[in-house]
């Protein structure tokens, strides 16, 4: 028999437009931990997917499990055959008591008018939760327990099919130090008894304290697989961040003209805490960090729909409370949002009236009527200048390519002629070509004089556009760095270590 | 090349026609200028809260306390003219109590952010519980003779008045839905409060707007009311609650939010008389005609579900092809 408990080779996952993982393989061994990372987008949570059999991958992949080649087509497939996946964000009922939560999914298919049996669902759920030492009353509503605790019965849940394989998503992003001390002994114990664990994490330390092995993915590629003696925090992030450069890095030097934003010691309970920067006319200031690192929570706050804050924002040397996006607008602040199509745009209405939106105040007529015609000579002008495809104004946005969305929410923000333009993820899922063009629109606002925040994961992506680079982490100004300093490392070691190296003394002297 | 598309609004006018010429000619008596009247002046008062029901569930929201809105205002009129303030004065205090009702609901809904049905619900029973507590279950009367022209009065003395406000009140609606930056406000909240709000538009503003605009005409609805029948009662209007909320969704309004039109109501408003005044007119006895009208209710829905449906299927296979 095969060393291997699972084997997943020749991985392929297509979406519409986009190669999500590309001919990725992963092994795991029996009883041991297997760290997956990767940066953001480098296609983990697909390839879980995958496994817990969520999405189907492309023909061609081959799966074994336990040595023999097996087929998961729905997610109880999965569970079925011993595979257990712990989210990040549990999955729990949270109504339903400890031990409901534990038995729940069985039978369900066959027996479903069957009358429950609360007893051997008792004992099913106190016996798993006993395998772990974890002390706790079966009948308590799973909403009244800590996330730890929650988490412990979601592994309690594992148990009780007979898990051979647990993987766990991101699992200490919300535990306390001592709750992670706990999961560890867990996570060594279920070791022990043979069980493997896929462990998902951006916590390089972590990894190397659990970690036998670890599969790294890049851009949806496989990497490789390394022992952990094989293995430094440094030599993990340059095997992440890899040498491949997408886009050439900014070159040009800002127009240091004067600051337009100033941020003095923001803070939001959870959200962020200690942010100053500036911003200064004609430049682009790049924010980086990983996901949840508090970025758009920081933007949202600017823009005045996250309140309430402490600390100050000053705009053009005035201190500044803006309570609505509304008053935003009207201070000369634009909010481009991470989600085109929950956020930046409704989809079933027009690109008329999506570009219109934000200044249709300014579109009255003597009879405080809406001037249609001057609100379609503003969406054709925008069309025209972004080169918007099909040239259509009355199409619904719903009906536009990713590419051509979000040039309608970036034309929709222009109309409102904004000093300040804060742009959350400004390429995301859209095609490489639509990509670097949209990076040169925003370098040409910034030559004639806007001051723009782009927000990105996507590290050549930031040094594309930027002339300065903030990273965040944990909800912090990890590190700032400038144009001519930044690569992608030394974002990466800041994002996820909080260290600049040898940068920071330098900045210091 | 022009193409001439069958709106939900068209195909429902196109129905509408069709029903006219359909009970002109079956039934005996529909077109006598006594029904057409008759008609005429039972319109207004349901097409009214028809129209202020469309204008909230474009939202996203409904309104279960426009009825009683509307009998509080109709209280507070009767008790101003039967104290003898002038007509005028009592009409103002009648809409000022009416607005006051709407203030409470756009309160709670756009500034605390309550969802709509609940609150509506609870402020119904309060506005019930107002009216029992002043009228103790009575009806009042005491309308000054010039006030109940309003609803029994013509103009030139062929078109009952009430129609003539109802109309007006229809354009203005219209007017104000489409050409007015508040109006496509409404429009795009109920489309998706999120983006708009991200778009800088004062969601809760909005929609404060609209519980307002909604009471006042609730309160408009209840001035040709107790015109008409000159006296107010708890349960003034109380059966076109439901109603009004089946002829919006009649007339394409859908009920998640986003889309609905002055005509699309009117077409639906217009349907819902004929139907029940053609089939009074052959004799149906009143419950089947309630089950008529319900089972219209539900083939109609029905329709429609499946045409969105087939919509979707073909815009997805569209954009496959694409």
């Amino acid at each position: 028999m095969s060393e291997y408990l699972l084997q997943m080779l020749n991985i392929s996952k297509t979406f519409p437009g986009v190669k999500a993982l590309d001919d990725v393989k992963l092994e795991v061994k029996k009883g041991e931990v297997h760290a997956l990372i990767g940066e953001n987008g480098a296609g983990k949570s697909t390839l879980i997917k995958i496994l817990a059999g969520v999405y189907q991958p492309d023909p061609g992949a081959q799966f074994f499990f336990e040595g023999k080649e097996a087929k998961i087509r729905r997610p109880i497939d999965a569970t079925m055959r011993g595979i257990s996946i712990i989210y990040q964000d549990l999955s729990l009922f949270p109504n339903l008591s400890v031990a409901e939560n534990i038995y729940i999914g069985r039978d369900s298919d066959k027996h479903s008018w069957k009358k429950v049996d609360w007893a051997l669902m008792e004992k099913t759920a106190k016996k798993a939760l006993k395998e772990l030492d974890f002390e706790i009353d079966v009948s308590t509503p799973v909403e009244k327990l800590s996330i730890a605790q929650q988490q412990m019965v979601e592994i309690a849940r594992a148990l009780a099919f007979d898990a051979k394989l647990i993987v766990m998503d991101e699992p200490t992003s919300s535990l306390s130090a001592g709750e992670v001390e706990k999961l560890y002994e867990v996570i060594f114990s279920l070791k022990k008894r043979g069980i493997s664990i896929i462990f998902v994490s951006h916590k390089l330390k972590e990894l190397f304290t659990v970690s036998d092995r670890f599969t790294v993915l890049r851009d949806g590629k496989y990497v490789g697989t390394y022992h952990a003696n094989e293995l430094t925090e440094e030599k993990l992030i340059t095997l992440m961040v890899g040498r491949k450069i997408l886009y050439e890095k900014n070159k040009e030097k800002a127009a240091s003209g004067k600051t337009l934003l100033e941020v003095r010691n923001l803070a939001k309970e959870g959200n962020f805490k200690d942010i100053s920067f500036e911003l200064r006319e004609g430049e682009v200031l790049g924010i980086t960090g990983l996901v949840g690192s508090g970025r758009t929570e920081l933007a949202q706050a600017i823009f005045g729909i996250n309140r309430p804050y402490k600390g100050d924002i000053i705009i053009n040397g005035q201190k500044t409370v803006i309570k609505s996006s509304e008053e935003a607008v009207k201070k000369g602040i634009a909010y481009i949002p991470e989600s085109r199509k929950t956020q930046g745009l409704i989809l079933r209405q027009s690109i008329i009236n999506n570009i219109s939106l934000p200044v249709l105040k300014k579109l009255k007529n003597k009879f405080l009527l809406i001037n249609r015609r001057k609100e379609i000579e503003l969406a054709e002008h925008y069309i025209q200048s972004l080169d918007v495809r099909p040239p259509l104004p009355y199409r619904a946005a719903g009906d536009l390519s990713g590419g051509n969305q979000q040039k309608v929410v970036i034309g929709k923000w222009l109309s409102t002629n904004p000093k300040i333009l804060i742009i959350d993820e400004p390429t995301n899922g859209i095609d490489i070509g639509a990509k670097s063009e949209i990076h040169k629109l925003l370098r040409g606002l910034a030559a004639n004089g806007m001051g723009i925040i782009v927000i990105s994961s996507e590290l050549p992506e930031v040094l594309a556009v930027s002339d300065r680079i903030i990273v965040m982490r944990h909800g912090r100004i990890a590190g700032e760095l400038g144009i001519h300093e930044a690569t992608q490392e030394s974002i990466m070691n800041l994002a996820l270590l909080g260290q600049k190296g040898k940068i920071r003394e330098e900045a210091q002297l | 090349m022009k193409q001439v598309t069958l709106s939900k609004e068209n195909i429902l006018g196109l129905i509408a026609i069709g029903l006219f010429v359909l009970m002109s000619i079956s039934v005996p008596g529909f077109l006598s200028s006594n029904n057409l009247t008759n008609m005429m002046f039972q319109l207004p008062e349901f097409g009214l809260f028809a129209l202020a029901m469309m204008v909230v569930i474009v939202t996203g929201g409904i309104d279960l306390s426009i009825t009683y809105t509307a009998a509080l205002a109709g209280v507070a009129i009767a008790i101003l003219s039967s104290n003898g303030y002038p007509m005028i004065i009592a009409i103002l205090g009648g809409i000022a109590v009416g607005l006051l009702c709407g203030f409470m609901n756009g309160f709670i809904i756009a500034k605390i952010g309550v969802s709509p049905i609940l609150v509506t619900l609870g402020t119904m029973v309060l506005f019930e519980g107002l009216i029992l507590s002043i009228t103790k279950g009575n009806s009042i009367s005491g309308f000054s003779p010039e006030y109940t022209l309003i609803g029994n009065g013509y103009y030139l003395g062929l078109i009952p008045l009430s129609i003539i406000i109802f109309l007006f009140v229809a354009i203005l609606t219209s007017v104000l839905l489409n050409k007015t930056v508040w109006g496509r406000s409404v429009y795009m909240v109920g489309s998706n409060p999120v983006a708009s709000l991200f778009s800088g538009v004062n969601n809760s503003k909005v929609l404060m707007k609209v519980y307002l605009y909604s009471a006042l005409l609730a309160a408009i609805a209840s001035i040709i009311m107790t015109s008409r029948y000159n006296t107010v009662k708890v349960d003034l209007g109380s059966s076109y609650l439901l109603q009004s909320v089946a002829a919006a969704v009649l007339g394409g309004t859908e009920i998640q939010g986003g889309y609905g039109k002055v005509i699309g109501t009117l077409y639906a408003v217009m349907i819902f008389q004929m139907i029940s005044s053609g089939l009074n007119l052959m004799g149906v006895p009143r419950p089947i005609v309630t089950v008529i009208m319900g089972v219209i209710l539900i083939a109609v829905l029905i329709i429609n579900f499946i045409k969105v449906k087939a919509d979707e299927n073909k815009q997805k296979k569209l954009a496959e092809t694409a």
